[in-house]
């Protein structure tokens, strides 16, 4: 059960947007912005008020890669695995990530929700391959051993 | 309006709206899959795809006819390309057709044998997934998904329910309800129009054929059919017999042959449900209370209501379904020693309908603390039993219902199309018995194919506004209106089913436009031909009103509560 504060926030987030089909997209990027996932008790809640099925929303939100029903860690890092990074060798750093925090291909985030790993297909700066994202930042040119480095001084950071 | 050249010949067209149904039109039997035309036109499956003088290929279902337009249909390129379709939707399929239970009445599998498909040169690499057969009424295998879509519109547009949509992208993407739910978790309210509408075995009916044969094969016990009103119509033509022609005396039989102790015939029942429900209906209308009156035969327009529209609850018809009424009024009558003579009695129930699944296991269908109804099986599961017996349908004569539960009035067998338990009550309602009257009723607006009739009905002065429709979605748009005030009506009846239960979502798929009339026409021949058409003439009704049913019509024949 989600805590009433989330339903809240959700009421004001539709009443933002408009109680219309349409609003559906712009609502769960919102959430997904206040909470870092989107709680999937929010998105029956949502299509819910803006009078859609929940299947048809359930269908909108599991099309876009962005959108995600698992909580995310503090911080997001993206592992770009298009074709330049892919032949620049990010493989290596998605390994010595995976290892270095404990998490494979099936589990994305770690337990005390500070990482969560994704790859990406392109970043759109294949100029900087291999390339990584953390929310917002771009690193450019990593290896094994810096992407390493980078996350002790975010877990130092984050503390 | 205009003039096509399909294949070299001229075509007239006239408001059709796509050049497939031009091209059916000129009776070229197009193969398609995701195509309905009763839902949106997706243009997923590109079966369709004809070929244009120019040498441009298009899926003619997503194209408006042009005047002057030429297309090809059968070009040797076209003919490649369908092959290669089908190739590739069964390169993600289930393959084990053989033990599949949708084998023989399957589109794909049909189209794959037409279409000359007799390898796949691709490997099946997608992951198997879970079954999913929580529902009582259908089975959802995610194996034979083909991703037509064909499921997720019929339980949208035509239902308005909507449990079903499209999830994930890509070489991910699966037909599923929210979150991967089980169907038994979701507003289903069972049916079965999705499986109506798959062209594959990816949802199928719950069956319980095996349970009557065990029940059969048991010397201990006494089995006991009955049989509603649209089965009658919908059986024959699986044995070569005409379409829609009613063939209740050859299904008596071979229930019989098959070893059924008695076969009632639901008819006497829907009687019941017209005595019960016209009584409701006079006093709520006089009391002016719980109006509109909402009809309760179809189950899965009751859980439509008790799900969405709570606060009309009251307003449905406190009356058992027939199927329910008969059900109780059978176990009732076997719970007299006199008549149970050493035996237990089961109940087996043959229904157009998936929803009567659920139905029978609700807890209103029970009477002192037993299931009235045991076991239900659907039109198609009995054509499939009278196949497995080897019996040769066909040539059987006709034989008569068992009495004391086996005749129904002709307003008992129009139960089977929408309109028909409106028309009954009405018959029930006026005094006259001569054929005028009726006729009169049959001719106020109650008959005929349309999704949403209106009309008003003079009763002794008093005139009743009535609607009769048939699809959910429908009902979804009268009951806005209703709560909105914006309508003002004394009844409405529901049925879940377009065209009412002769297009059940236990009936043979598949139906087409001839099929559908014919069914319906066969209900009405039936009527015709019936000498007693009002419940109250019925003497065996009013026999039983007069002896088992004293002083327990409350408790046998209406729900307790929703």
């Amino acid at each position: 059960m989600l805590d009433q504060s989330y339903y809240r926030k959700a009421d004001e987030i539709i009443e933002h947007y408009g109680r219309k089909a349409s609003s559906l997209i712009p609502i769960m990027q919102d959430i997904q912005g206040e909470y870092r996932y989107l709680p999937g008790e929010l998105l029956t809640y949502v299509a819910g008020e803006i009078g859609i099925k929940e299947a048809k929303a359930f269908s909108v939100a599991t099309f876009y890669e962005n959108f995600s029903f698992e909580a995310k860690g503090k911080y997001i890092i993206k592992v770009c695995d298009g074709t330049a990074c892919h032949v620049k060798k990010s493989a290596p750093i998605l390994e010595a990530l995976h290892k270095t925090l404990g998490l494979s291909k099936k589990k994305h985030t770690t337990d005390d929700m500070m990482f969560t790993v994704e790859t990406v297909s392109c970043l759109g700066a294949c100029g900087l391959a291999p390339t990584v994202m953390v929310n917002e930042d771009v690193y450019p040119r990593m290896t094994p051993e810096s992407v390493v480095a980078l996350v002790e001084k975010l877990r130092g950071e984050g503390k | 309006m205009g003039t096509m050249i399909i294949d070299g010949r001229k075509v007239e067209f006239t408001d059709e709206k796509n050049v497939l149904s031009v091209i059916r039109k000129a009776g070229i039997d197009i193969p398609t899959l995701c195509y309905h035309s009763e839902v949106s036109t997706f243009g997923a499956c590109r079966l369709c795809t004809v070929e244009d003088d120019r040498g441009h290929t298009f899926a003619s279902c997503s194209e408006e006819p042009r005047d002057g337009m030429v297309v090809y249909t059968n070009t040797g390129r076209i003919k490649r390309h369908r092959k290669l379709i089908l190739e590739l939707l069964l390169a993600a399929h289930c393959r084990d057709c053989t033990t599949c239970v949708k084998s023989g009445e399957c589109n794909l599998q049909m189209l794959a044998h037409r279409l000359g498909v007799t390898q796949v040169r691709f490997e099946n690499t997608r992951e198997i997934r879970e079954i999913d057969d929580s529902s009582p009424a259908i089975i959802r295998d995610p194996n034979k998904c083909i991703l037509c879509g064909d499921c997720i519109r019929a339980c949208e547009e035509l239902q308005g329910v909507g449990v079903l949509g499209f999830a994930y992208r890509g070489t991910d993407a699966m037909a599923m309800p929210a979150f991967d739910k089980r169907i038994a978790e979701t507003d289903c309210v069972n049916c079965g129009q999705c499986r109506v509408f798959c062209p594959t075995g990816a949802i199928s009916i719950h069956t319980n054929m095996d349970e009557v044969w065990d029940a059969l094969a048991d010397p201990e016990l006494r089995v006991v059919a009955q049989v509603a009103p649209a089965v009658r119509v919908a059986v024959g033509d699986a044995f070569g017999l005409d379409k829609g022609r009613s063939v209740m005396g050859k299904i008596v039989n071979v229930l019989h042959r098959m070893g059924f102790d008695e076969v009632y015939d639901t008819t006497f029942s829907a009687d019941l449900t017209v005595m019960e429900e016209s009584a409701e209906f006079v006093n709520r209308v006089q009391a002016g209370i719980k109006l509109p009156l909402l009809t309760s035969c179809c189950p899965s327009w009751v859980k439509f209501v008790t799900d969405h529209y709570p606060e009309f609850k009251e307003n449905l018809s406190t009356c058992r379904s027939p199927q329910g009424m008969m059900s109780a009024v059978i176990k009732e009558y076997y719970r007299d020693p006199k008549h149970a003579a050493g035996k237990k009695t089961v109940v087996v129930s043959i229904m157009p309908c998936t929803a009567k699944k659920m139905e029978a296991k609700r807890p209103n269908s029970f009477t002192k603390g037993e299931q009235d109804t045991d076991i239900v099986i659907t039109t198609t599961e009995l054509i499939r039993m009278i196949k497995n017996s080897g019996i040769d349908f066909a040539e059987l004569d006709p034989e008569a219902s068992d009495v004391p539960f086996g005749f129904g009035s002709g307003g008992g067998v129009i139960f089977g199309v929408t309109g028909g338990v409106t028309e009954a009550v009405l018959r029930r309602l006026i005094p006259e018995h001569d054929k005028r009257a009726l006729d009169e009723i049959a001719e106020c607006g109650v008959r005929g194919d349309d999704a949403i009739k209106e009309f008003s009905f003079d009763y002794q002065g008093t005139k009743l506004n009535i609607c009769v429709v048939s699809g959910l979605v429908n009902a979804k748009n009268i009951m806005e209106k209703v709560k909105r005030g914006e309508a003002n009506y004394h009844l409405i009846e529901v049925m879940a089913c377009r065209r009412g239960c002769i297009m059940g979502g236990g009936q043979p798929p598949r139906a087409g436009v001839r099929t559908k009339a014919a069914r319906s026409k066969g209900i009405y021949s039936a009527d015709n031909v019936s000498i007693i058409k009002k419940p109250d003439e019925n003497p065996m009704v009013m026999a039983l009103y007069e002896g088992l049913l004293k002083g327990k019509t409350h408790e046998l024949l209406h729900n307790q509560e929703y």
